[in-house]
């Protein structure tokens, strides 16, 4: 079941930063987001997480529910000094099936330190999470979306200041999601990596630049028109005319 | 005296876990403004119904729930940092508060508004701290989850469809219950103190959530028996007596608590060999 978007457009106070996009995620992709800063990435995954509301076009998740869906955003929200354990943060990720009342016992502890363990954090479970670093945090959280048992996974630049031993670990994470056929969209700041691990890429700078396979994607002339297309946020512009809908043949 | 500790017990069960997750949220600020905007609330019901408790009680319930309210709105749709608003509204609360009472009461009516008399505490007093007391603690059971995730991670909870408004609403709402709950004996002035201060008081003795609330909990209890054991020995007002024994729980642990603390920075134990 395949994640197809039409004719997506979303952003903040009428301004657009994804631009009427359109095309379709393949069931179990892992696919990587790119494009310079204020492109649109971040909002893509907002828009499909339900953050944002579409100022036009749709999401047709195929099947994939809002308790199929685990969002990581980028960190800063958190509050890392919060006093919880970290066995509680990722016992959290059961919450589509316990909701916010239903005890927790011995089976969801297991499932939670196994997915610890996954991510070499199994020592860690009683600790106080106000001393983990930053890489530590993140394989916490992984360990969270473990628990979730989600089929859709969109994470936000989650590699950003992360040490190089810790992401190349995430990454075989992130690979062994895909072998369970859960589908992956990541926005990416390191297009070294997109190159070396992600077999598909989106290219955006608030409209479609390129989708398709990363090797086709990330060409010279794709990332320089992405530079190019950015633009400058201005306060008074026309209304939009661009009607995107695809018409079928 | 029976009457004031059960009293005393009753309350700081309840205030001492809504004052730990005031103090994680960073809240202090916001409950202190809260307790101190019962006070017009509470003067403004002595005024038109005299010395009754339960009428001062919801006058002041809807002084507490007007500011947080108030201070909520503000923030967020002026450009004034929280913290001046805040300001701005207590100051408001309490100069309104004290007039009033100056205005249509002795000097003894506004003592015992202001800094509490734990002898002033009848059955019917009591009566209402119990049930406010227990519907706390059976809130806090139910929305325990929720309010964690909501204090460190609400995009998390976002994410997951949690009712974190609803919630909010709800542990505002207790705060401000339990703050009208314990005037009586804290005065207004000081009834933040109860449910702040062995909140802060915990914070320097364990990093986890659930030994935290446990041990706000002892604080409190053993420091408002202490402090009205005092107040009634010494025929001193009991908000105050209760405040600086907690006061001096908190200094303690300042000085010697295991994280945080003086000692913990300037004499550290060993650190382990891995």
């Amino acid at each position: 079941m395949s994640i197809t978007i039409n004719n997506l457009t979303a952003g903040y106070d009428r301004h657009p930063v994804v631009h009427h996009l359109s095309g379709s995620f393949a069931d179990a992709s892992l696919t990587a987001v790119a494009g310079p800063n204020g492109g649109g990435k971040s909002t893509l995954l907002k828009a499909l997480v339900g953050f944002v509301p579409l100022m036009t076009g749709r999401i047709d998740f195929g099947g994939i529910k809002s308790d199929d869906i685990a969002y990581l955003p980028q960190q800063f929200e958190i509050d890392r000094t919060f006093t919880i354990s970290v066995i509680d943060v990722v016992l959290l990720g059961n919450w589509s099936r316990t909701g916010a009342y239903k005890p927790m016992g011995k089976l969801h502890k297991k499932e939670a330190l196994d997915a610890l363990a996954e991510v070499d954090m199994a020592a860690f479970a009683s600790r106080p999470v106000v001393s983990l670093s930053t890489g530590q945090w993140q394989r916490v959280l992984f360990a969270r979306i473990i628990v979730q048992r989600a089929r859709l996974i969109l994470l936000d630049e989650p590699f950003a200041a992360i040490d190089g031993h810790t992401t190349l670990e995430l990454m075989q994470q992130l690979k062994q999601w895909g072998r369970n056929g859960v589908t992956i969209i990541c926005v990416m700041h390191d297009l070294n990596l997109v190159r070396s691990h992600f077999p598909q890429s989106l290219l955006l700078s608030r409209e479609l630049i390129a989708w398709g396979s990363t090797a086709d994607v990330l060409s010279e002339e794709n990332l320089e028109a992405a530079l190019e297309r950015r633009g400058s946020w201005q306060e008074s512009l026309e209304r939009c005319e661009i009607n995107g809908e695809e018409r079928s043949a | 005296m029976k009457r004031a500790l059960t009293g005393a017990v009753l309350v700081s069960c309840s205030s001492a876990p809504l004052g730990v997750f005031l103090v994680l949220r960073r809240m202090s600020l916001l409950g202190d403004i809260m307790a101190h905007a019962i006070l017009p609330g509470v003067a403004a019901a002595f005024i038109l119904f005299g010395m009754s408790i339960p009428v001062m009680s919801i006058g002041g319930l809807a002084a507490g729930l007007t500011v947080a309210l108030l201070a909520g709105v503000v923030s967020r749709f002026t450009a004034l940092r929280e913290d001046a608003s805040f300001a701005a509204l207590y100051l408001i609360a309490v100069a309104s508060g004290v007039l009033m009472i100056s205005l249509h009461g002795t000097a003894q009516d506004l003592e015992d508004i202001l800094f509490g008399d734990a002898r002033l505490l009848d059955e019917q007093i009591l009566s209402l701290m119990a049930v406010i007391s227990g519907s706390t603690l059976l809130a806090l059971l139910l929305i325990y989850r929720t309010l964690v995730v909501e204090s460190f991670d609400p995009v998390f909870l976002r994410t997951v469809r949690g009712n974190g408004g609803v919630v909010h609403a709800v542990f505002i709402t207790l705060t401000v219950l339990n703050m009208v709950a314990n005037y009586r004996a804290m005065g207004t002035l000081m009834s933040a103190g109860l449910m702040l201060v062995p909140a802060i008081a915990s914070q320097f003795w364990t990093q986890h959530l659930r030994s935290m609330l446990a041990l706000a909990v002892a604080l409190a209890v053993s420091g408002s028996m202490l402090g009205l054991i005092l107040a009634f020995s010494c025929n001193l007002p009991s908000g105050p007596s209760i405040i600086l024994i907690l006061g001096g729980f908190y200094l303690f642990s300042l000085l010697f608590g295991r994280f945080g603390s003086v000692r913990a920075r300037y004499f550290p134990f060993r650190h382990f060999s891995r």
